[in-house]
């Protein structure tokens, strides 16, 4: 460790850390360093979590038990959800704040640098527990991702594994949004007031406190799940005076804003790659900033609209269902920001932009169906069905995927100094667009009709959609072994045209203006004055 | 084109809508409920104010993908912040949801009136099963399991899918048209969830509570659902299935019931032989058993135990009954005390003791059950 606490006294001289080969990953402290873990290590989930995708498919494509267990099919659909949102999904949006944040704010690194090391190492381990505990007597969790009590007490050690792993990881990100809160509200090049961040900044801002506020109420409900399963206790056990509902109330207390988490710096990318190929400036920054603090703080008062078949009271009801159609003006308000960005600019569609409008279309489109889904007589009939399911695809895969896949190709030109292959980048999009929608969207019929989401086999009258689903998934695989392709080629191999400081005319934050591609190991040593 | 050509291309369209007929339902169901019928018509109307905002935003959208590219040489101006359209453009969304959500709420008012029914009936989760009690109205007294009755063939592959594939039940509930039912719902082990789509309804049924909902079919029918919480590994085979009678024929359908419960009722002090106890038991197990613990009684592996050879079916049978009636907490075998007779308790236990390569040759009689629960 010393020689670590040497490279932070030392930076000039050691330009690249003081070890080479894996000891650099394993003891850096340097924010880029730890933003190419995160995002490496997220992909990797991604691709895990993206087998067990197939694997449900494979059994979904026809009706009948063709390959899995109903049991093991269960633990299929549990750990696809654990990986992707704790594993995935989360991790590369810490990626892109380790990158991003200091370099657009003129800070040279992230506050609490080892800290920062930490929160990314303990990441493996935690990954290591929930993919081991397939190996397990039992094999993984198959309670469901939001391993529901009593079902989730029924679990054999797969579902201990699997607690460990998300303390582990809720650890993780409350220590990284530590970091990222710190960062941003002590680092910031003089002149740089809060009015003045990027967007991308102020989401990651609110995102932190979301993490800080809502990890610890998840480490609560699973640590009364773990001693109402070993120790006895009846917190969720109605025959010991506990009650199964509340673990929905406390879950979901967790869940909503966790959605939000992962949504939130999504748009912050979103806010930064349509300007920048509009050439133009966001329509309404103080507006944008605005409606993502109000969608912060309402979704601390929607959980309960996840559990509208539980028999709430009528009030509840109401409250409940208000609460959340109000989401949809903050939300409406930052479309239409997007919407006149664009509108009159001067537009260029390389990449990250046809992500970016890809973006919008999408994940307006997830709005859509979650304003029907939050009309409670309506959800009365879709909730635990595969609308359901193509609900959520649409806003976490189009919608966070597609905002990290925007943010990659955005801004790979700045850590590489070398351009990605922009041709492959377009057939990614389109693949990936395509076969998206031929994936998620007949899932919207198949809960019109009333297929229950979580069963391996369904009724006759599901097997038309299903089996186009299925073709769908298996392409949008496929097509993200080319984004790995075009990842590797222009990261590892560093094989592509140079990049040069300012490849996209319409960039403007201080990584574009301010420091080459790629951008030097320690950047802002000095600190940047803006006018 | 050749005209032998668009003959293909018609065959080839009817052939696909045929199949549509068959496998592509892309709407909710028919509604045969009031409550489901202010349902579909609230998705309705949700829909088209959608695609109104849809249109609208997508229009602008592409419009301005092509008409402000660079590549056509559009120049982009630079205004921003106008806080009149700001304001615009919250107000109006916000008034939008006002509009819908007063039909919504009227709608919630009435499909939460559960007040003044017909008939009561208390549906009860079981993994994976559903347990039916009428206890009040017309049938008062009438009680049976519904389990799912689709062979095992036809799941593996083996045989045919039946048109009702895993949509169907050996006994399914049955209610007379027109009146006000209402389900209490609960659960004996973990949540499961009641739902049947054309009635508009869906409840989870929560273990330690009672809940309840209610409908009122307006057509004779037979209706189909599932268990719409995931409720380990059968989620996907415990269907709901609810006939809807005419008056009269329900009045029947009570007097068979009725009828058969007296027939089926086992005097508690009959003695039974081993021979007579294994058939039943055999049939207990198939009914309850064989979901987890396999027809072989071999389990699965890391996840059921076996019994065939097992120390508990092989070993003291205080044990034995103690697990079967009790259950084992924190894990899915149930206590099977609550829904099973003392005899079939028996049966079961016999069965057990006296299958595959286990040969205690031992006979248990209900009164040893019966005392046994005390």
């Amino acid at each position: 460790m010393s020689a670590v606490i040497d490279s932070g006294h030392a930076h000039d001289e050691h330009a690249h850390g003081p070890y080479g080969g894996v000891m650099r990953w394993v003891t850096t402290t340097n924010h880029k360093d730890i933003g190419t873990l995160y995002l490496w290590f997220s992909f990797t989930m991604f691709l895990v979590g993206g087998m067990l995708a197939l694997a449900i498919r494979a059994e979904l494509f026809q009706p009948g038990l063709q390959f899995w267990h109903p049991e093991f099919f269960n633990q299929l659909t549990t750990m696809h959800g654990l990986i992707m949102v704790f594993g995935a999904i989360m991790p590369a949006f810490v990626g892109f704040a380790n990158w991003q944040v200091p370099m657009m704010i003129g800070a040279p690194d992230m506050a609490f640098a080892r800290l920062n090391n930490w929160s990314f190492w303990m990441l493996p381990v935690a990954a290591t527990l929930l993919v081991g505990s397939f190996f397990v007597p039992g094999g993984a969790s198959a309670a469901g991702w939001t391993i529901y009590a009593p079902l989730s007490t029924q679990m054999g050690p797969g579902m201990d594994l699997a607690i460990f792993a998300l303390h582990i990881m809720g650890a993780s990100s409350i220590m990284g949004s530590i970091n990222i809160i710190t960062t941003i509200l002590n680092m910031r090049a003089p002149g740089m007031t809060l009015i003045r961040m990027p967007l991308f900044v102020w989401t990651w801002l609110i995102t932190a406190y979301l993490l800080i506020a809502v990890m610890p109420v998840l480490a609560g409900a699973i640590t009364m799940l773990l001693t109402d399963r070993h120790f006895g206790t009846s917190f969720f056990n109605a025959a010991g005076g506990g009650d199964p509902v509340m673990f929905q109330h406390i879950f979901w207390f967790f869940g909503h804003p966790e959605v939000y988490i992962m949504i939130l710096p999504g748009f912050g990318i979103i806010s930064q790659v349509i300007p920048a190929f509009s050439r133009k400036p966001l329509f309404g920054y103080s507006s944008m900033v605005y409606a993502t603090a109000s969608i912060a703080v309402l979704s601390f008062i929607v959980w309960a609209h996840h559990m509208f078949t539980v028999g709430m009271p009528t009030a509840g009801i109401l409250f409940f269902m208000y609460a959340t159609v109000l989401i949809a003006v903050p939300t409406g308000v930052k479309v239409f920001n997007w919407l006149t960005t664009m509108w009159r600019g001067s537009m260029s569609f390389e990449t990250p932009m046809l992500f970016a409008v890809g973006f919008i279309f999408v994940f307006t489109m997830g709005g859509f169906t979650g304003l029907i889904l939050a009309i409670m007589p309506i959800d009365i009939q879709l909730q635990d069905t595969y609308y359901v399911v193509a609900h959520f695809h649409y806003v976490l895969v189009a919608g966070s995927l597609f905002s990290l896949f925007a943010g990659f190709y955005f801004w790979v030109p700045k850590w590489t100094g070398r351009m990605y292959d922009e041709k492959l980048g377009k057939w990614h999009f389109w693949l990936s667009m395509i076969f998206f929608n031929v994936t998620f969207f007949p899932m919207h019929f198949l809960g019109l009709a009333g297929m229950p989401r979580r069963i391996p086999d369904y009724a006759l009258q599901f097997a038309g959609f299903n089996e186009i689903a299925s073709i769908g998934a298996f392409a949008f695989g496929l097509s993200q072994i080319l984004f790995l392709w075009i990842a590797l080629k222009v990261t590892v191999l560093g094989r592509g045209e140079e990049a040069g400081q300012r490849p996209w005319d319409g960039a403007d934050t201080l990584e574009w203006t301010h420091l080459p591609s790629p951008a030097p190991y320690h950047s802002f040593h000095e600190q940047p004055v803006l006018g | 084109m050749t005209n032998r050509r668009v003959n293909a291309i018609g065959a080839a369209l009817l052939a696909l809508s045929g199949a549509a007929e068959a496998a592509y339902h892309w709407n909710l169901p028919t509604p045969v409920t009031r409550v489901a019928g202010e349902i579909y018509n609230l998705h309705l109307v949700m829909m088209g104010i959608i695609l109104v905002i849809f249109v609208g935003v997508f229009g602008v959208m592409f419009y301005s993908i092509y008409a402000h590219r660079k590549s056509v040489g559009h120049k982009a101006e630079n205004f921003h912040e106008n806080i009149t359209v700001e304001i615009i453009w919250a107000i109006i969304p916000f008034l939008i949801l006002i509009a819908v959500a007063w039909p919504a709420t009227k709608s919630i008012l009435n499909l939460k009136d559960t007040a003044s029914s017909d008939i009561t009936i208390k549906a009860t989760g079981y993994q994976w099963k559903w347990g039916y009690d009428y206890l009040r109205g017309e049938g008062e007294g009438i009680s049976f399991l519904s389990n799912l009755s689709t062979p095992q063939d036809q799941i593996t592959g083996k045989a045919p899918k039946g048109e009702h594939y895993l949509l169907e039940v050996d006994n399914p509930m049955v209610v007379p048209v027109g009146k006000k039912v209402r389900v209490l719902l609960t659960s004996n082990d973990v949540i499961h969830a009641w739902m049947v789509p054309a009635f508009g309804v869906k409840q989870d049924a929560i273990p330690g509570f009672v809940r309840d909902t209610w409908f009122r079919a307006e057509k004779e029918g037979v209706y189909r659902g599932q268990c719409a919480e995931l409720c380990g590994k059968d989620h996907g085979f415990m269907p709901i299935v609810v006939e809807v009678l005419s008056t009269e024929k329900y009045m029947a359908w009570v007097g068979e019931q009725k009828k058969r419960m007296a027939a089926a009722a086992d005097d508690p002090n009959k003695k039974w032989n081993l021979s007579e106890l294994k058939a039943r038991g055999e049939k207990v197990y198939a009914a309850n058993c064989v979901a987890c613990h396999q027809a072989n009684g071999q389990g699965v592996k890391g996840t059921f135990p076996a019994l065939d050879g097992s120390l508990l079916a092989n070993g003291p049978r205080g044990r034995h009954i103690e697990i079967v009636l009790n259950g084992k907490r924190g894990t899915a075998m149930a206590p099977f005390g609550k829904q099973l007779s003392d005899t079939d308790v028996a049966a079961v236990i016999t069965y057990e003791r006296n299958a595959w390569s286990n040969k205690t040759g031992e006979v248990i009689q209900p009164s040893e059950i019966g005392s046994a629960r005390k």
